[in-house]
């Protein structure tokens, strides 16, 4: 089959005139962000630069980086570049402590965004012709509605289905003829799975699916390849940079490429923030040269990840990256939720209403493919009564409480005072069993 | 008599309460009456013994959380009928029991029935004008 492209002369355009895209882009953007945003004008002030300084690409590594805690110190619209009145849409996700963070989008955005996802699908054979499953979670999480856009944009027909409720999402599949299938790859797993139990995979027509939001392995791939008989893509992205699509696969299932005609990747030393030569394995960083409602300028994803440059069989000319293989932070991905150990501290703190936060550890493992999420809490004076449905009520409070916070289902356990382990004095806090490389 | 009896957090984990009564033994505690309420994730052991206060220290320190609780001990008749009628006096007088175990007393046709209710003091005062007898510390510690 011959590569099918929606934007040729972008997705294969020369290495160098995409340089020179992305410079001209660069310089636009910098300005449109100091003159627009506080907090990026007093970055490029402290460090004495000005938007005149920069004349393209090879001025990046000059400019200051972005973080995930300027999400939360200027929310909800601190870090927008337009006024409210050209902010089509907002998403939100779990920051690295109760509050939110909050990114918006004009309605340029919005077109980029869903091209960003048609080159993807056009790019794995999905036309107008197919239809598409969306099984990532709708609302304030970008998955839903970004995959929905994307399918829109190339003809096919999408099928809405949110997250949850597995028989219906496989009779749904049956009924309607799915061709394609989009959500997290364990909730694939877990669909595969069912399927086989149910022995209903000859009523199926799937032949491709969409996987992202959390990560998975090669050896998954095989398995929910097999299981659903299809070919399973892979695809990155995170809503403070747009959401899923930043960076997607394509036939050739050996990375996946980063549309660089509206993204600068970066791979830094996330101790030193020195840019690393090319091949490196290190932390990944955004820039984002068309968003306007809110752009991103050299933002540290934390993600752990290497960049290929070798020329891909499909013709894109676009770098690809590898899956990301961890964090620099302490951050996890659970069922595809983000989650912070500080999060857990904050609710704990709450609950027992005490000055000291419980001793607490997260332990997640992947039983049946999909994510378990148990947090052990020691016991103590505070949390401690004579009465079994006391107790009861504060483990179940904790549980709730989480469970909001996070939006995530967890087991809260109570445990024997002192009894969670530790390492030098210091308490080990996340115990992580999933193998994932 | 108010007695004062040990709450101990166990947690559901092999070996727990091996090692709580463990430390009662070394450190030379005699348990009279002994209770445990589970859940499938944790329980709670509760327990009369002969000195609460150096128990309840001596469990602290090897990393147990423990509390001390009021509750009373009533004396009653070992026959059928005798749970029954300690029972009808916290009915008749409308307090709530939150928990109960019992025990065997020192004298032959008479248990303990150890009881919390959310008000131990007017628990307390109903059996006694009720004509039941309560243990006292000195003699249940030194069952």
């Amino acid at each position: 089959m011959a590569t099918k492209y929606l934007n040729e002369n972008i997705e294969t355009m020369p290495r160098d005139e995409l340089k020179k895209l992305q410079s001209e882009r660069l310089v636009a953007q910098v300005k449109r962000s100091y003159e627009n945003v506080q907090c990026f004008r007093d970055r490029m002030d402290e460090l004495g630069l000005k938007p005149e300084d920069i004349h393209g690409v090879e001025d990046l590594y000059k400019l200051p980086f972005a973080y995930k805690k300027d999400l939360r110190d200027y929310y909800p619209y601190g870090l927008f570049a337009v006024p409210m009145s050209q902010v089509k849409r907002l998403h939100a996700s779990s920051g690295t402590t109760g509050k939110r963070i909050v990114v918006g989008y004009t309605q340029n955005d919005l077109d980029m965004w869903a091209e960003c996802l048609a080159r993807m699908l056009t790019g794995i054979g999905v036309t107008k012709d197919d239809i598409v499953q969306i099984s990532f979670g709708y609302g304030l999480f970008t998955g839903g509605f970004g995959a929905h856009a994307g399918v829109e944009k190339i003809g096919a027909t999408v099928v809405p289905m949110g997250s949850g409720n597995t028989a219906l999402q496989i009779q749904t599949m049956i009924d309607f003829g799915v061709t394609v299938i989009c959500c997290t790859p364990s909730y694939a797993m877990y669909l595969g799975e069912e399927i086989e139990k149910m022995g209903v995979k000859n009523q199926l027509k799937l032949k491709a699916g969409i996987f992202g939001a959390e990560p998975w392995t090669e050896e998954m791939r095989k398995q929910i390849e097999e299981k659903l008989g299809i070919k399973a893509y892979d695809i990155y992205g995170l809503s403070e940079v747009l959401g899923p699509g930043v960076a997607c696969e394509c036939e050739d299932q050996s990375g996946m490429h980063v549309w660089e005609d509206n993204f600068i990747v970066e791979i830094i030393n996330p101790d030193t923030g020195e840019v690393l030569p090319e091949g490196s394995i290190g932390e990944l960083v955004f820039t984002s040269l068309t968003k306007e409602a809110f752009p991103v300028i050299r933002y540290r994803t934390r993600d752990i990840c290497q960049l290929i440059t070798e020329p891909c069989s499909c013709g894109r000319t676009h770098i690809k990256m590898m899956k990301p293989q961890g964090r620099s932070d302490d951050m996890l991905i659970i069922r595809g939720v983000n989650v912070f150990p500080s999060q857990i501290e904050e609710v704990l703190l709450k609950v027992a209403g005490s000055e000291i936060t419980p001793n607490y550890q997260i332990i997640v493992d992947r039983v049946n493919n999909t994510d378990t999420f148990e947090v052990n809490v020691e016991m103590n004076e505070d949390l401690f009564f004579d009465e079994v449905k006391v107790i009861e009520a504060t483990e179940k409070k904790i549980t709730a409480q989480l469970r909001s916070t996070l939006g995530l289902g967890v087991k809260v356990r109570l445990v024997n005072p002192k009894s969670i382990e530790r390492s030098e004095g210091k308490a080990v806090r996340v115990i992580d069993k999933r193998i994932l490389n | 008599m108010i007695i004062k009896q040990l709450s101990v957090f166990v947690e559901n984990k092999k070996g727990r309460l091996q090692a709580i009564t463990q430390v009662l033994a070394d450190n030379d505690i005699d348990i009279s009456a002994l209770s445990l309420a589970d859940t499938s994730d944790f329980g709670v052991l509760r327990l009369i013994v002969n000195k609460p206060d150096e128990a309840k220290a001596a469990l602290n320190e090897s990393g147990v959380v423990v509390k001390i609780t009021d509750v009373v001990a009533v004396v009653m008749d070992d026959a059928p009928g005798g749970v029954a009628a300690v029972l009808k006096v916290f009915l008749d007088n409308e307090i709530s029991v939150e928990y109960m175990y019992a025990c065997v007393g020192k004298t032959t046709g008479k248990a303990l029935m150890v009881v919390k209710t959310d008000d131990v003091t007017s628990a307390e005062s109903v059996l006694e004008s009720a004509g039941f007898a309560l243990a006292n510390p000195a003699d249940i510690y030194r069952i």
